[in-house]
């Protein structure tokens, strides 16, 4: 399947490693740094986007996306000379999708305009919670009513908007967080993105709760419960989920993000970036240097790229499974095989179909509301038990 | 030739981490005993599980020349001994090996407790004590209250405790000149036949099996040919020496002397701790009192998580067996885990420590298996059957009567405690048979099933104790009880593994308990899962796992794929240490913890 990326699109990923402040519960690669010479930096992603051009000749582009870290704490000059640049590299289709990750403080809501006018044509921020205990909790430097007013200037400003909320976090109740969520429901646009708190090793939430210190948290049961309990308040509100933790209204799905989950190909720039590249007909996986100061000194020196390996077609499947089964249209059983020259088994399809975890219909395979709560086990069994 | 009195035997006794290392470590250091630069910090406990344990199995010794301030040099020898009652049947012979005991406690906390087993250990081998108030230097330390608690707890005098702080070097000298002067001299009789005393035995890779050896009667030279009085072989002695501590060669060893001799002895199987051994001929005609063959008493299975490595495994036991003479295996299958071994052992500590050194010396993941005692079965044929595994109890109806092996179990406890410990004996179907007091001491005497105290009776012991009781047992032999096989079913199927014998009237109890301990120990898989205990046919407790509700990554990485593709790999590495029954995996340390109790 030399050309398989072509089912799922072509994208951009520009990383940005800088935060105003660590939050406790991040694992991304983000620091904390006084000095950015953002000139410096842009210098780097125009000669990695001449570079990976290079290699790319000719594809027409379908999404850029900067994430981070935080990406609206670079300055719009930046962004704009980016995507300037990206103009003469490749063809763009006509929908191209724009987006940029901010965090909702007065500071960055102040530079909304200046993006926009560089060509970003989505926002999604990262409000996280509504009620001023939380946020603090979470460690976010930002208040609800911080949010509200960086949110108006962005819907004033961006067609498509969206926003981050972290849920199932210390001492929230399934009550609470349905309230809270049709609050925020009623202030959305078109998409939001809800995550159950992840303790992640490395981070502070997971030092401290390998002590025993990170206490209410909601148990697994809860968890599920509010997780049930957001799908339903979110079909009401015409805002299904299409994938684990995002939701849209129909159409306005986050196209760069499905070409991830349709594992599509995608260049990776910026410190602790990922890539998934065609070339010659070989999936590579690409990763860049993690630190920012490495990498800026592997870019100075040809790429910043920290390894290109192969994908070998079994991994490329399971990549295939581990994406595509996050979102509702789930995969292609077909496409699955021409991957790998491998079949699923029907015995495992048909032990969880029986358990009501899928549904294999012809040549689709998608996850039931009850298997998507537990997809890694579900996986789990798909990939393993082969 | 070394005079007798000028000798002095000793032992340490201390809880863990209250500085019996690192004072071992001063005295040695302090009489050049091993230059400074060669000193490998804590030279006595060496083995790596036997630190991280905080235990020391194997017995180690050092011999210490000093010049005493009477202008006199002394020969000292330190005898380190094991601190845990599987091992009580060695702590006594190193104890008998040695007349007195430096007994260490850290002055910032106080007598800790597991001490007092070895403590009492040594009072009953009649030794002098010297209680040492270690880390002095600390402004935590509170010699006048920690040498009333040992006056109180232990009984003994503690007005001339020795102040120490064997960090900082304070007291050392005092420490050995107490040693000299507190401390009864060996006896022994030069001219009369070789009597010496086996106290321990380990096999070196180039020396083959090493024997450490105390001279009681008589002189041991190189050459002699020896005789091991339990069971009648002889060999030569290759080489005789001491350790210093490394290896060092004498001439002779003679009373009250402590050293080793290699004699080409094959397996250290074929040594036993407190043997005597005396000279082919003209030797003596009477053994040391106390020998005891030791016998394993808790039998487990043990099989590789990976069935391939099946191989590796038994080479992993042999070895292992060569080492430890209190250590059997044969070769046992099982319906559900394929090829392993049957294992008997000491104790539960000592299974633990076998496994944990398969495992880690020789890489190899284990499922453990129900321990158990052997049962005798009297078939209605009038035939006796040893049943080592409960899997392999034959059909009710041929079965006349079972028997069960008791133990005769010597508690010492601070009387604060007595009221939980009877409670504890009671619990476990215990009989009592003496209760007396000494001080503030209390010993209870109880007869005990094994069955109910192999498993985790001595872990009860100390957590409800505060670690304050001593624990010795003693076999009594087998007596007709009314036990019944108990099988465990996962998902509606057996799990031979798991099939334990218990007491009739503790049945439903004990059943009750394992499945609300497998409840917990299984993960929760995508159906829900009954657990239930039977006998027989009857299920007399019942748990229902629940279905796993939730289990998914919420947030996607950017475009990072791989990060969830290692996620998977970690998750198969997981897989690996469970087992599949049916549809149900279970992992490995299910196998034991599903058997401890919480009371
Ligand atoms: N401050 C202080 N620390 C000590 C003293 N003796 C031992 N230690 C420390 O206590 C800990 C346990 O000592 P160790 O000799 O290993 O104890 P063991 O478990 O009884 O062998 C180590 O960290 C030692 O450094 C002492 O006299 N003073
Ligand atoms: C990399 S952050 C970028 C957005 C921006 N820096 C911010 O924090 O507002 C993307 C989103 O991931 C979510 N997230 C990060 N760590 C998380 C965790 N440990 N558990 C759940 N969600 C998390 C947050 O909702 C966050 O908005
Ligand atoms: S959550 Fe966002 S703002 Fe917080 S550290 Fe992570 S990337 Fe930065």
């Amino acid at each position: 399947m030399a050309e398989d990326w072509k089912q799922g699109g072509f994208g951009l990923y520009i990383h940005w490693p800088f935060c105003e402040a660590k939050c406790p519960y991040c694992d991304f690669n983000s620091h904390v740094s006084k000095n950015i010479d953002q000139k410096q930096w842009l210098k780097s992603y125009i000669s990695e986007l001449d570079r990976t051009a290079a290699l790319t000749q000719g594809r027409v582009l379908n999404s850029i996306f900067f994430g981070g870290g935080t990406p609206s704490l670079m300055a719009p000059e930046t962004v704009k000379a980016i995507l300037d640049k990206v103009q003469t590299l490749w063809p763009q289709a006509n929908d191209m999708e724009i987006t940029l990750e901010a965090n909702p403080s007065s500071v960055e809501a102040g530079r909304f305009k200046g993006f926009h006018q560089a060509g970003v044509n989505r926002v999604s921020m990262g409000i996280q919670a509504l009620n001023d205990d939380d946020l603090r909790r979470l460690g976010r430097i930002h208040t609800v009513q911080d949010a509200m007013t960086a949110f108006d200037i962005a819907r004033h400003e961006f067609d498509r908007v969206s926003f981050d909320l972290i849920y199932a976090r210390q001492d929230q109740t399934l009550d609470q967080w349905q309230s809270e969520l049709r609050q925020a429901l009623s202030m959305a646009i078109d998409h939001l993105s809800l995550y159950q708190l992840t303790i992640e090793q490395g981070t502070a939430f997971g030092d401290r709760y390998n002590r025993g210190r990170l206490r209410g948290l909601p148990s697994d049961d809860t968890a599920a419960d509010m997780y049930l309990a957001t799908q339903d308040i979110c079909a009401e509100f015409d805002m299904p989920a299409y994938e684990v933790s995002n939701h849209a209204k129909i159409g306005s799905e986050s196209r760069h993000n499905l070409i991830y989950w349709r594992y599509g190909d995608y260049i990776g720039i910026g410190p602790g970036a990922h890539g998934r590249l065609t070339l010659d007909g070989q999936r590579h996986a690409t990763e860049s240097h993690l630190q920012p100061n490495v990498w800026l000194d592997a870019v100075r020196n040809g790429t910043g790229d920290s390894s290109v390996v192969p994908v070998d077609p079994v991994d490329q499947g399971a990549e295939y499974l581990l994406m595509g089964m996050r979102i509702n249209q789930g995969i292609s059983l077909s496409r699955y095989a021409a991957i790998t020259g491998q079949h699923i088994g029907t015995s495992v399809l048909s032990e969880l179909q029986d358990l009501g975890m899928i549904v294999v219909d012809q040549d689709n395979l998608k996850t039931t509301l009850q298997g998507r709560s537990i997809l890694n086990a579900i996986l789990d069994k798909l990939l393993l038990d082969q | 030739m070394i005079e007798l009195d000028k000798i002095r035997n000793f032992s340490i006794v201390a809880h863990i981490d209250h500085g019996k290392s690192t004072l071992a470590d001063r005295l040695i250091q302090s009489t050049n005993t091993v230059a400074d630069r060669d000193m490998k910090a804590q030279l006595l406990d060496s083995m790596d599980i036997e630190r991280e344990r905080g235990i020391t199995i194997k017995a180690n010794t050092v011999r210490i020349d000093y010049k005493a301030d009477d202008g006199n040099t002394y020969v000292l020898n330190l005898i380190d001994t094991p601190g845990h009652v599987d091992f009580a049947y060695e702590v006594s012979r190193s104890m008998r090996a040695v007349e007195g005991s430096l007994l260490v406690v850290d002055s910032t906390q106080g007598v800790e407790a597991q001490t007092l087993a070895n403590v009492y250990q040594a009072i009953e081998a009649d030794h002098e004590i010297v209680p040492v108030l270690n880390k002095i230097d600390l402004p935590a330390t509170d010699c006048e209250r920690v040498a009333e608690q040992i006056e109180d707890v232990i009984g003994i005098d503690a007005s001339n405790a020795l102040r120490v702080s064997a960090k900082s070097g304070i007291g050392i000298k005092e420490t050995l000149e107490a040693i000299v002067h507190r401390l009864p001299a060996p006896k022994g009789d030069r001219d009369a036949a070789l009597q010496a005393m086996l106290v321990d035995s380990w096999y070196d890779s180039y020396l083959g099996v090493v024997v450490l050896v105390r001279i009681m009667h008589g002189v041991l030279k190189k050459n002699d040919r020896i005789k091991m009085m339990s069971n009648g072989t002889v060999h030569q002695v290759e080489r005789i020496g001491v350790f210093r501590p490394q290896m060092e060669k004498v001439d002779e060893l003679g009373p009250g002397e402590i050293g080793f001799i290699t004699a080409s002895i094959k397996q250290v199987r074929d040594t036993r701790v407190g043997d005597t051994i005396t000279h082919e001929k003209k030797g003596s005609t009477i053994a040391l009192p106390g020998f005891k063959p030791s016998q394993p008493v808790v039998f487990c299975g043990l099989f590789p998580v990976d069935s391939a490595e099946f191989e590796d495994l038994r080479d992993a036991i042999e070895k292992l067996a060569l080492n430890d003479a209190s250590f059997s295996f044969e070769m046992e299958t099982s319906a559900a885990l394929g090829f392993g071994f049957r294992c008997g052992f000491l104790g539960l500590l000592h299974l633990e420590v076998i496994r944990d050194r398969i495992e880690r010396e020789y890489n190899i993941e284990l499922i453990t298996t129900a321990p158990s005692v052997i049962y005798h079965i009297y078939m209605r044929s009038g035939e006796m059957i040893e049943l080592h595994n409960p899997a392999d109890m034959p059909d009710l109806s041929k079965v006349d009567h079972l028997e069960e092996p008791r133990i005769k179990a010597t508690i010492m406890v601070p009387d604060d405690y007595l009221g939980d410990v009877l409670k504890l004996c009671q619990d476990r179907r215990g009989m009592q048979m003496d209760l007396t007091y000494a001080g503030s001491r209390a010993m209870a005497v109880y007869d005990l099933p094994l069955n109910e105290v192999v498993f985790d009776f001595y872990d009860r012991l100390k957590s409800v104790t505060k670690g304050y009781a001593s624990f010795d047992y003693q076999m009594m032999g087998y007596r007709e009880d009314s036990l019944v096989k108990m099988s465990i079913l996962v998902n509606d199927e057996p799990v031979d593994a798991l099939s334990t014998m218990v007491h009739r009237d503790r049945a439903e109890m004990r059943g009750r308990a394992m499945c609300e301990k497998l409840k917990d120990l299984i993960p929760r898989h995508m159906f829900k899962i009954p657990i239930q205990a039977a006998i027989g046919g009857k299920v007399i407790a019942r748990e229902t796992l629940a279905a796993l509700r939730k289990d998914v990554t919420a947030k996607c990485y950017g475009g990072d794929a791989s990060r969830k593709r290692k996620l998977l790999d970690k998750q198969k590495a997981g897989k690996k240490k469970m087992r599949q029954f049916g549809k149900v995996d279970i992992p490995q340390e299910a196998f034991i913890s599903a058997l401890k109790m919480d009371n």
